[in-house]
Parts: structure tokens; C-alpha cells; sequence
């Protein structure tokens, strides 16, 4: 599904972010990617969306080889993922309802499945009492969960979620993590990136640990160990 | 591709609608840019009428000695009329000179004392207008032809040389001048939207990456702005020619009295129609281009 092939990432000679990074992430798992704040998770997703190129190595995603993508063909190719952010993203100008329907609105779908979709996905969120609220109206967890709809409804093969309880106090990190979790078992693929060793302990799932842009460990039902 | 437009439509409208304040500023600034080409158009205008007005006064005549048979003076007139330079030429003949004289003259005695002579004393004359002001010189010259000279008394060109040369030479520092402020005025009004517009979609740089982080495709992340930007100058244009309406009529009688016959008001109401599509022409032109190039910039990754 994901294969990150002896990738690097160099800002500059100062600054490197990733070092010979290789791992392959297959259909259906549930995979943290766990690490200290500037360790490379971050990179590490950026590259896989192709927001940025490698500077060595290559990346495959599904049938794309993501570092030889060009500017032009990157919107369709991001229709395949689904990404959860730290900072949620959503359209300050756009209510819960069209924020997840925005997601297939760019890829073109029919109004109808639109009207069908999006509110299924909503009140699978929990939030079916909530579609008209703007983002400035909604808590941090209820954000959260927007985007995660917004992620899923077009229903991505794999969902990345970057740092998504970050910004979220305990409760609604549980919450969070339960409603990934719930995504995973319907099929779909997820990385996670996270510096919560509870959640990740929590888990029991693979746990890929960077430091310093290297790749440490790769453990099937891992723990958040850090040296 | 209809789904999609139609979309990329229904974006842009609802994004103007809930960006309502920024959206109100970007419109008063076109809105306003607007009204200063609106007001380069009437400044053009009344120039050209003001030149005209003065070219029109400008023209030389050619006084005949009495005694000059009318016949000479007719065939003179037609080998002046030949010329390329001349654009209009009108004889007066001893009567008609007469007759203008007693009219300027009606309250004075001058002309009583005209009355009482049984002869008239006025000599004929031809009044020649050149298509342009430059070209009474050689006309003045074509006129010391021998041919021509023996019969003429006097040519009013020489006296009237320097005020010919002089006006000659304001009109021209007019049109230029005037292009020159144009040009700038226009450039300045437009990059005043230019910006106004780029900084509308800087406060929006974070959305457009998060479009493009859920994939959507250029042409739906810039499409909303570009319908904004048709929103943006179809209302500027209106505005200013609402805006236009009180100060044409606040400034037109001091305009009249400056060049008597000048009318603005019927010229701006008699080119309403095509002043409003030169404006909403200018106003959405620049709206979509300044949209086009702002938002490129973040449609990188």
C-alpha cells in the first residue's frame, strides 16, 4: 500500500529531517509513528501527501510513485488519502456540512450522493446535531471530528492523521482515538503520528519509531519507547 | 465539467456573501479606482472640447483692396479652397462686411458716421480655417503668391502670429500632458485593486492550502475567486457611476462656464450605456487578473 524506499530529506547541510528511511505499510493496518517533536513524523507525512519531494529515495502510494508526482497531478492524487490535521483545516467560511462535503465535491461526485453521504458520516461522528455550525462554533474535539468526517467520507483507502489529538484535552483524545480505531476496523488503512505514549500504548498496534530522522524501530504490536 | 462549474459558482457566490466585510472593502476600493477613470473619460472629454472650442476661434482672413472685382475674389477663394491644408473658407463680400460691422457697432457712433458716408468703405474679405493649427503658416505663405498678392490689403495672419503659435503650442502641452496623467492616474488606480485584491486572497492563503491538502483541483480553487472577482468589478462599476452621478451634476455649471456650450450631463446620460461597459469592462479585467496572479502564488504544492 505505502512503501518509503531509502528516503531522505535535506533542508540544507545543517538540517536534516529524514535519513535513509525505509518502511512499507500494508492494506488494513494501523500504524503509529511515534517520535520526539522534530524526530521526522511530520516530514514523513508530508512527503507521503506529496507536500513536499524527497530528496532521495522513493515513495510509492498505492499505484502512484508519490516523489515523481507533478503539481498538476497531485489534487486527484491526494482524492486516494484522507488527512487528519493537528490544527484541523477546515474552511473557516464553510459550515460542518459543506466542509465534508467539500472533500467530495472536489472529486466530482454526484449532488445526490453528496446529500446521502455527508450525513451519514456526521452522525457517525456524532455530530448530526451540528451540521450547520461554522468552525468558530464547534470545541476543538467537535473541529476534530468534522475533519475526520471530512477525511473519511469519500472513502480513502488510507487516512493520515497528523498530531490529531494535539490540540485536544484527554476526554476528546479518547474520543478521537476511539473513532480512528472504529475507521480502521471497517478496512481502512491508517497511520498515525503522535508523541502520546498513551495512545500508543493504548493501542497495541505497530508502533514505528523515529529519532533525530532515523528510523530506530519497527515493532508489530509495539510500545512508545524512547531512549 | 457542468457539475463542476457550477460548483466552483456556487463557492464563489456563497464566499463573497460570508466574506461580506472584506468583500464591501475590496468593492469601495474598486468602486472608487473606478470612479477615477470615470473621471479620466470626462477629463479627456473635456479637454478635447475645450481644444476644439479654441481651434474653432482660430483662423486667418484676407481683406481684399476695394478695388478688387468680386469675381477675382471668387476665383482666389476656389484656388484657396484647393488647398490641402485649408478645411473651410468663407467670403464676405463689402455688404456683408457692412453689415456685421453695424452690428457690433450698433450703439456707438461709429457706425453713424458710416451711415452718413454714401460709400461703403469696408473691404471684402475671406476667412480661411485650417484643418489644424499648425498649418496657418503655410497657408499664410500660399497667400503671397503673386497672383494672389496684388489684389490683398492686408493678411490678418501676421498679426495674429504669435497668439496662433502660442495656442498652437498649449494645445499641444494639453494632449500631452493630459495623456501623460492618464496614463499615470490609470496605473495607479490599478495597482491600488491589484493590491487591495491581493491582500483580500492573502487572508485566504490558509484555505486555499487547505483546498489543495484535500485535493481539490486548481481550477476549483481558483475558479471561486475568479466569480468573486466578477462580483467584485460588476458592483465597483455600479458604484461608481452612482458615485459619478452627484458630482457631474455639482461640476457641470462651473464647466459651462468655463467653455460656454460644454455640456457634460448630456454627455455622461447620452453615454451611460457605454460608459457603464467600459467600467464594468476595466472593473472586472482587473479583478480577475489581480485574482489570477494572487491566488497563483499559493496554488504551488
Amino acid at each position: 500500500m505505502i512503501t518509503f524506499q531509502n528516503v531522505s530529506k535535506i533542508y540544507n547541510s545543517h538540517s536534516t529531517a529524514l535519513e535513509d528511511v525505509s518502511f512499507e505499510i500494508k492494506h488494513g493496518e494501523f500504524v503509529s509513528l511515534v517520535g520526539r517533536s522534530g524526530a521526522g513524523k511530520s516530514t514523513v507525512i508530508r512527503l507521503l501527501i506529496g507536500e513536499e519531494k524527497p530528496s532521495k529515495g522513493r515513495i510509492f502510494f498505492g499505484q502512484y510513485e508519490v516523489s515523481k508526482l507533478k503539481d498538476k497531478e497531485l489534487p486527484a492524487f491526494r482524492r486516494h488519502a484522507g488527512v487528519v490535521f493537528q490544527d484541523f483545516r477546515l474552511l473557516a467560511t464553510k459550515n460542518a456540512y459543506e466542509n465534508v462535503a467539500f472533500a467530495l465535491e472536489v472529486a466530482g461526485r454526484p449532488q445526490k450522493e453528496i446529500d446521502e453521504l455527508v450525513p451519514q458520516v456526521l452522525d457517525m461522528v456524532g455530530l448530526s446535531e451540528k451540521l450547520n455550525n461554522f468552525p468558530h462554533e464547534l470545541s476543538g474535539g467537535e473541529k476534530q471530528r468534522v475533519a475526520i468526517a471530512r477525511a473519511m467520507v469519500h472513502r480513502p483507502e488510507v487516512i493520515i492523521a497528523d498530531e490529531p489529538t494535539g490540540n485536544l484535552d484527554p476526554l476528546h483524545t479518547m474520543e478521537i482515538v476511539g473513532l480512528l480505531q472504529k475507521i480502521n476496523q471497517l478496512g481502512t488503512t491508517l497511520v498515525l503520528a503522535t508523541h502520546n505514549k498513551e495512545i500508543v500504548n493504548g493501542l497495541g498496534k505497530r508502533v514505528i519509531t523515529l529519532d533525530h530522522g532515523r528510523l530506530i524501530r519497527d515493532e508489530e504490536k509495539g510500545k512508545y519507547i524512547l531512549v | 465539467m457542468f457539475t463542476t462549474i457550477s460548483r466552483i459558482i456556487n463557492f464563489g457566490l456563497k464566499n463573497f456573501w460570508r466574506n461580506g466585510l472584506l468583500s464591501t472593502a475590496t468593492v469601495a476600493v474598486t468602486g472608487i479606482a473606478l470612479l477615477v477613470t470615470l473621471g479620466l473619460i470626462m477629463f479627456n472629454f473635456v479637454t478635447g472640447e475645450a481644444i476644439s472650442s479654441v481651434k474653432d476661434k482660430i483662423d486667418i482672413s484676407v481683406y481684399f483692396k476695394t478695388t478688387t472685382a468680386e469675381d477675382s475674389v471668387l476665383s482666389i477663394q476656389k484656388v484657396v479652397e484647393s488647398l490641402p491644408e485649408v478645411k473651410q473658407v468663407e467670403y464676405i463680400n463689402k455688404d456683408e462686411a457692412l453689415k456685421r460691422f453695424k452690428e457690433q457697432h450698433k450703439d456707438d457712433s461709429i457706425s453713424q458716421a458710416i451711415s452718413l458716408l454714401n460709400e461703403n468703405p469696408l473691404e471684402a474679405s475671406l476667412n480661411i480655417k485650417a484643418k489644424s493649427p499648425e498649418l496657418y503658416g503655410a497657408i499664410a505663405q500660399s497667400l503671397q503668391a503673386d497672383a494672389i498678392k496684388q489684389y490683398v490689403d492686408k493678411i490678418s495672419y501676421s498679426e495674429n502670429k504669435v497668439i496662433i503659435d502660442k495656442l498652437t503650442k498649449i494645445i499641444d502641452n494639453v494632449n500631452q500632458g493630459g495623456l501623460v496623467l492618464v496614463i499615470f492616474l490609470a496605473i495607479v488606480s490599478g495597482l491600488i485593486v491589484f493590491n487591495t485584491i491581493r491582500l483580500a486572497i492573502y487572508s485566504n492563503r490558509d484555505e486555499i492550502g487547505i483546498m489543495r491538502a484535500v485535493g481539490a483541483s486548481n481550477m476549483l480553487v481558483r475558479g471561486p475567486f475568479l466569480i468573486d472577482g466578477i462580483l467584485n468589478g460588476t458592483i465597483a462599476a455600479i458604484l461608481s457611476l452612482i458615485l459619478a452621478i452627484p458630482i457631474i451634476h455639482f461640476v457641470a455649471p462651473y464647466l459651462k462656464g468655463f467653455i460656454p456650450g460644454l455640456d457634460i450631463t448630456s454627455y455622461f446620460y447620452g453615454g451611460l450605456f457605454r460608459l457603464f461597459l467600459l467600467q464594468l469592462l476595466f472593473g472586472i479585467g482587473i479583478s480577475i487578473v489581480s485574482s489570477f496572479l494572487a491566488v497563483r502564488r499559493y496554488l504551488k504544492n
